[in-house]
């Protein structure tokens, strides 16, 4: 969601030029094996551990907790978690900040038993996690703050009636464009995807191109706004698949056209969670997150307005709100110690969930009481930002809509946006693995 | 030493100590040749049996259906037949560049050594570090990248080079960083083979009128062959084990593409990425393993006899 760095790789190569294919693919495996294999034997040690730290918490001494960040791209947030962390009385918290494939990395560390004891992932666990028993129920932590909790965001961490997550905030993406630009061009902010190609067009110069939706031209970070905003889903309530529908191939077919026209600004400098595209004046409208506005105010101060992602025919507008969820691993020697400290810092702990909303990038906090406490979007762009995601917000993905169903959804995007092939037949291929992953993980 | 029994101790520590020295230098690889490389190898075959999601100790035993998985999976056989077509490409490119390379530095009389640092010194720098540096600047897609740069120059348009399909432009990024960091390695191996050939040969050769075409063809060339056929055998498992440049050049926020995947990155988002899918993912590697074993053996076939008519 915010920004992260490709260079986490050398670990990893070293690691497969290790041994190559087999080997390399297996290495991993069998780190996570040195101690996978032991788990048995780890869960003995786990009670004794546990045992001699509850014997020992008799005594006084405070068990230790390894909690796990992402690398957050605005400057001081590492600092405001090490400080929370410190300021817990009832455990010794150590912060973890790591950068490159974070969720890589963290999906790895949990087959092993030297993992963290609490960790943030995109949106809670994945579906895999729950199912394979790696992550604790937080089922009762919320307490009476269930209610104040954005449902959308819970709602996506729930499965099977239990909750596996925290929210800790609420990102959002939106798309944001010059004012100055637009009213040189003389357009208004656009309501459905056809204004917004066509204001697109009239604001194409020979500098300035109209749109800009990441450097891969909208294909990894488009479809689901487009689904969305045509009101469809990737599955239904039920599980089943979501759009194998004809405005599915309407919608799709418009990213095509938008990544076959002279208005689509197909590179820059930095990515669309970098707004120095719109700020350097490289295109009239992005496609950004609102962690970005901070930095936009900076450059332009009020010359920018953020609206929701236009709707197709038939559709509405859509806003994709995601969350990182706390979670605590379930092969914690303190399990208990380490939901203590979640319920501690994620839902009671408001002063702090508000400074870590606000204070770094712009994000949303993830009670609903806290946001017309956040001074920072109270006014401006920010607030209709905030606004937009209350009224059209969507969470990002379904809990069930698993990594392989990802894969093959980015790959059909690419052929249907680069390649212009038929969106109907794509479709198609994408729902039978689609299908056949929701039976396997229901099943 | 303490004081063990004299007979046997020393036996086993052999004469002056060899044993030991042995084991004292060799132990220490072959123990981490073990843990790191046959370990894994074993285990990962043992998975690809298993139903494995999220976890290596897996309990469902699932035969050959992974196997089965993998080969249906339309994604992963395109990743295998398109690396088939990469490594036919770039396989005798390699080959020829660094052998050309190595002819031309090994005639060259001034300043031999210099070229030659020259050449081999891509091989020490880092794949990662010169993926970043071909996405980022040398073919950036932003009119300010140094090739576009270029481009703008001659009155071109800025070329999104990443971005396109049609024309796929992001083979000529892909291909010029593997052969800028490739081919000096070669050319070091082929100029050490070089400087072994008798230059008696060349000289026979010259009284007998045989030209500097002729020389090479009937000399050089002749006199390369082991080299030659190791150099190709490399290059070729090398072609099917593509990742690091690849991923790097790539990959976008939290995925890759579905054209130049090589089998390796495909199989690292199936069980290394957000999908933990170790049974599938070690099948793959399997098959990935076969299809590059099988490839070396027709290839080494083809040499060997090609050696001996």
């Amino acid at each position: 969601m915010s920004e992260r760095t490709v260079i986490g790789q050398l670990g990893r190569r070293q690691l497969l030029a290790l041994g190559g294919t087999a080997a390399g693919m297996g290495a991993l495996a069998a780190c996570g094996g040195n101690t996978g294999r032991s788990t048995s034997t780890t869960s003995g040690g786990t009670s004794a551990t546990s045992g001699s730290s509850g014997s020992s918490s008799a005594g006084g001494a405070k068990p230790t907790l390894q909690q796990w960040y992402h690398q957050y791209g605005e400057a001081g947030t590492q600092q405001a978690v090490e400080g929370y962390a410190k300021a817990y009385p009832d455990a010794d918290v150590k912060v973890t900040w790591k950068p490159g494939d974070y969720d890589q990395t963290t999906a790895a560390s949990l087959l092993t038993s030297s993992g963290p004891d609490v960790f943030e992932y995109g949106n809670g666990p994945t579906i895999d996690m729950i199912k394979g028993g790696q992550v604790a129920d937080l089922t009762g932590l919320l307490g009476d703050a269930d209610s104040d909790f954005n449902p959308a965001v819970l709602k996506r961490m729930t499965y099977d009636g239990k909750l596996w997550a925290v929210p800790q905030v609420i990102d959002m993406q939106i798309l944001v464009y010059r004012k100055s630009m637009f009213d040189k061009a003389g357009v208004k902010p656009p309501e459905t995807i056809d204004e917004l190609i066509t204001a697109a067009t009239a604001l194409t110069t020979d500098k300035v191109k109209g749109l800009f939706l990441g450097n891969d031209g909208g294909v990894g970070l488009m479809g689901a706004p487009m689904l969305f905003s045509a009101g469809l889903d990737y599955l239904d309530e039920t599980g089943g698949f979501g759009f194998d529908t004809d405005s599915a191939v309407a919608a799709f077919g418009k990213l095509r056209e938008m990544f076959t026209s002279k208005y689509l600004l197909q590179a820059a400098p930095k990515d669309w969670y970098d707004a120095s595209a719109l700020t350097s004046g490289l295109t009239a409208m992005q496609f950004t997150g609102l962690w970005t506005f901070p930095s936009i105010e900076k450059e332009i101060q009020d010359d920018y307005g953020a609206i929701p992602w236009p709707a197709m025919p038939g559709g509405k507008k859509s806003v994709v709100v995601g969350a990182y969820g706390s979670c605590v691993n379930a092969k914690s020697a303190n399990v208990e110690a380490a939901k203590a400290f979640v319920k501690w810092l994620w839902v009671d702990q408001t002063d702090k969930q508000l400074d870590f909303a606000t204070a770094y990038g712009f994000h949303i906090p993830a009670r609903a009481s806290l946001v017309p406490q956040a001074k920072t979007l109270q006014s401006g762009p920010a607030k209709d930002a905030a606004a937009a995601a209350q009224e059209f917000g969507h969470a990002q993905n379904s809990i069930l809509w698993t990594p392989k169903c990802a894969t093959a959804f980015g790959d059909m995007m690419t052929n249907i946006v680069k390649n212009g092939a038929d969106a109907k037949a794509e479709i198609a291929k994408v729902k039978a693995i689609a299908e056949a992953e929701v039976k396997r993980v229901l099943g | 030493m303490t004081a063990t029994p004299v007979s046997l101790g020393r036996r086993l520590r052999g004469r002056q100590n060899q044993n030991l020295w042995f084991w004292v230098f060799v132990g220490p690889f072959v123990i981490g040749l073990v843990v790191f490389i046959y370990v894994p190898i074993a285990w990962s075959i043992y998975l690809s049996f298993f139903d494995a999601y999220n976890t290596v100790t897996p309990t469902r035993f699932v035969g050959l259906g992974n196997y089965a998985d993998m080969m249906r999976d339309e994604a992963f056989r395109s990743s295998l037949s398109t690396f088939v077509v990469f490594a036919a490409g770039i396989v005798p490119t390699t080959f020829a560049l660094s052998l050309l390379t190595a002819l031309l530095v090994a005639r060259t009389r001034v300043m031999q050594t210099f070229f030659r640092s020259v050449f081999f010194l891509p091989t020490a720098c880092s794949y990662v570090v010169a993926a970043l540096i071909w996405k980022m600047s040398i073919f950036a897609g932003v009119p300010s990248g140094m090739v576009n740069a270029g481009l703008a120059l001659a009155g071109h348009d800025a070329i999104p080079f990443l971005s396109l399909t049609r024309p796929p432009w992001y083979w000529l990024v892909i291909v010029s960083a593997r052969l800028w960091l490739q081919v000096g390695f070669y050319m070091i191996l082929f100029l050490a083979a070089l400087q072994r050939i008798s230059p008696t040969l060349y000289e026979a050769a010259a009284i007998d009128g045989a030209g500097s075409w002729q020389q090479f063809r009937f000399i050089t060339l002749p006199q390369l062959r082991p080299t030659s056929a190791a150099v190709l055998l490399l290059l070729l498992i090398n072609a099917f084990q593509a990742f690091d440049e690849f991923y790097n050049i790539l990959s976008t926020f939290g995925q890759y593409p579905p054209y130049a995947r090589p089998p390796l990155v495909y199989l690292y988002y199936v069980a290394l990425g957000q999908g933990q899918d170790f049974g599938h993912g070690s099948a793959g590697a399997v098959i990935l393993t076969l299809v590059i074993a099988l490839s070396a053996l027709v290839f080494n076939r083809f040499v060997s006899l090609r050696g001996e008519s």
